[in-house]
């Protein structure tokens, strides 16, 4: 059998050198046709992951906790107005939840910055050290506030970019010195590194930080917290996370089974999900295209395979004559078929990596190479060989040899 | 080796026996290509039965039939039905590739000795285009022999060749025939009659004529014999 199908490998390479240039030119479809599936889902999987990068850069991870709509006697109540988020609820999840890598209460509140003749007008967030974890935000200069400083609700600050800029105009160094927001001091130990506007335009190095219990005493006088921020351990666990937070905070705050949850559990996933679905559907767009591609290519080998019976009628018969069985003709030109496409297909991977490579290096976009991409356009090739060859190459078996030695 | 048994064509009852040179002659429609592809085993008969080598055939379905034809049958055909564009050496392998039982070295040896016993030891990588007509024929000669059949079929062999170049296909078989091979040559031609040892006459799907050729006519004579004008 080994031998046998070897000599009929033999038999259809001689059949494709004798042809050269009309093989090469089968080929082209299947070659186009892989070569451009490669390089779309490239593309594709390549925006994919620069716009989950974009994303990750503020925070994928990153969930935030508010408190919910309420009814106060009927009137419904803006949830930001709502007072029902405590610290115990911030204390609950950092010590029961297993999916969060990082938890902050937040308070927030505006106002006018003071230094000396410069001023102004910014926000002050009042959180504690694990906040900068969660942003992934890093300091460029100086040191956050400790845990130690948030108990004994210390007057120092940490400044983002634009605040220094504004404050400090002729370029002295802020660490160490004292600024007040709406009359309160607050010393200077760190100066935040540049982040630059968010996805929604906001400008995110106009902001001061605190800790968080300083803000709720000396600039709010409230107890309460206004928002938890957390981040799960993973993207992947993002969802499990905001699940674990809600069954934390309803056994927290008491709330029973059937009762609508007092507090909202916002994370990134529905984001990315969103931006994702759009290059997904981009990618299978493209997809389809070079399939389109791919299935021509098929169509064009089911042709010359075609041309190919007919013209060597008589070959057939003679190889009939000499003892060859219907298998054998059948596997000589499935086999032919399958080389064909399986070569056009190995050429079509070789030019999708050289196109992708072109395509990264001269026009700068992302590009992901992906091994499913390889795998399967790979195996759709193969199948198509044997799909579009079976035909004509059963075709040839069944002739009568007698008639086809006679075929004109 | 057995005997060759046929009952097919309206009646007709043949018995070919090994060592035998046998020609078959007839007019179009004479039934002689129906007997051709019985003996070949690539036709069946209708009713009858037929026996090659001992093995009856009629019982057989398509792919015992190519065995039947890989093993026991050397068929050459009018107009040589080499594979272009492919060496003679390649040409001659052909029948043995489809035969499992022998390995490559073997099919090369073999082809190599078939193409020697039919005087093309020096051509064995020409392609047909770069052989005359009688060579080529040559090829297709060495081709039936290389799987050791049990009998040639040879259909109008040196119906596409000159007088010259026929004589020395002829003489050519003479020779086979001498070496012991059984050969079945279809010809409408009489002259090419004279070379065998026994003619049948077919008509109109019967055997009108089945006879022992006792002054049988020496190929390689005749060739000497050829005005030597006529060699080009």
């Amino acid at each position: 059998m080994k031998t046998r199908i070897l000599n009929l490998i033999k038999i259809a390479l001689k059949a494709i050198v004798l042809n050269k240039m009309r093989t090469l030119l089968t080929m082209l479809g299947i070659i186009i046709g892989v070569a451009s599936v490669i390089a779309m889902l490239a593309i594709g999987e390549g925006s994919k992951q620069s716009i989950r990068d974009e994303i990750s850069s503020m925070g994928s991870n990153m969930i935030n906790i508010r408190p919910g709509a309420d009814m106060r006697g009927g009137v419904r109540m803006n949830p930001s107005e709502m007072q029902s988020l405590k610290l115990k609820d911030y204390e609950a999840l950092k010590e029961e939840a297993s999916l969060l890598a990082y938890v902050t209460p937040q308070v927030s509140g505006s106002g006018q910055s003071i230094n000396g003749a410069n001023n102004w007008p910014t926000s002050i967030y009042g959180v504690n050290p694990e906040y900068l974890d969660i942003k992934i935000w890093d300091l460029q200069d100086g040191s956050m506030f400790t845990n130690a400083e948030v108990r004994s609700a210390a007057k120092v600050a940490v400044i983002g970019q634009t605040v220094a800029e504004n404050l400090f105009t002729n370029g002295e160094d802020p660490i160490g010195k004292m600024i007040r927001f709406n009359s309160i001091p607050f010393k200077i130990i760190g100066v935040l590194s540049e982040k630059g506007e968010s996805n929604f335009g906001q400008d995110q190095d106009d902001v001061i930080l605190a800790p968080y219990t300083t803000v709720q005493k000396r600039i709010l006088a409230i107890d309460y917290i206004q928002t938890i921020v957390a981040s799960a351990i993973s993207e992947e666990d993002a969802q499990g996370a905001v699940d674990e937070i809600s069954t934390i905070l309803r056994k927290q705050r008491d709330i029973s089974g059937n009762e609508d949850d007092d507090f909202n559990v916002f994370s990134m996933d529905e984001l990315i999900s969103t931006f994702s679905s759009t290059s997904e559907m981009l990618t299978v767009l493209l997809v389809a295209i070079a399939s389109i591609s791919l299935l021509i290519g098929g169509i064009g080998i089911m042709n010359i395979m075609y041309v190919s019976v007919k013209e060597r009628t008589r070959e057939i018969g003679l190889r009939m004559s000499v003892g060859a069985k219907g298998a054998d003709i059948l596997l000589q030109f499935l086999i032919e078929a399958i080389l064909i496409s399986v070569s056009g297909g190995i050429i079509g991977v070789i030019l999708g990596f050289s196109a992708t490579l072109f395509i990264k290096g001269f026009l700068g976009w992302p590009t992901i190479i992906t091994s499913y991409s390889v795998i399967v356009s790979f195996a759709v090739c193969a199948v198509t060989g044997i799909f579009f060859g079976w035909y004509p190459a059963r075709k040839a078996s069944a002739l009568d040899p007698i008639t086809a030695l006679r075929y004109e | 080796m057995g005997d060759e048994i046929v009952h097919a064509l309206k009646g007709v009852s043949l018995d070919i026996h090994e060592g035998e040179f046998v020609t078959i002659m007839g007019s179009s429609g004479s039934g002689k290509s129906t007997m051709l592809n019985i003996l070949g085993c690539l036709d069946s008969p209708s009713s009858g039965s037929y026996h090659i080598d001992g093995v009856p055939v009629n019982s057989l379905n398509r792919n015992e039939l190519a065995t039947i034809r890989n093993e026991k049958i050397g068929f050459i055909f009018q107009a040589y039905n080499l594979l272009p564009r492919t060496t003679a050496i390649e040409n001659v392998e052909l029948p043995l590739i489809y035969n499992n039982k022998i390995s490559s070295e073997e099919r090369h040896r073999r082809a190599v000795a078939a193409l020697e016993m039919v005087g093309l030891g020096e051509r064995l990588d020409h392609t047909p285009a770069q052989l005359s007509g009688g060579q080529q024929q040559r090829v297709a000669i060495a081709r039936s022999l290389v799987n050791d059949p049990v009998i040639i079929l040879a259909d109008e062999a040196t119906g596409n060749l000159d007088t010259r170049t026929s004589y020395e296909i002829m003489s050519l078989f003479q020779e086979l025939n001498r070496k012991g091979k059984t050969i079945a040559f279809v010809t409408h031609e009489p002259d090419i009659a004279e070379f065998s040892g026994r003619t049948v006459i077919l008509k109109d799907g019967h055997i009108i004529k089945d006879d022992i050729n006792t002054d049988i006519n020496d190929a390689a004579r005749e060739l000497a014999a050829l005005p030597k004008e006529d060699h080009e």
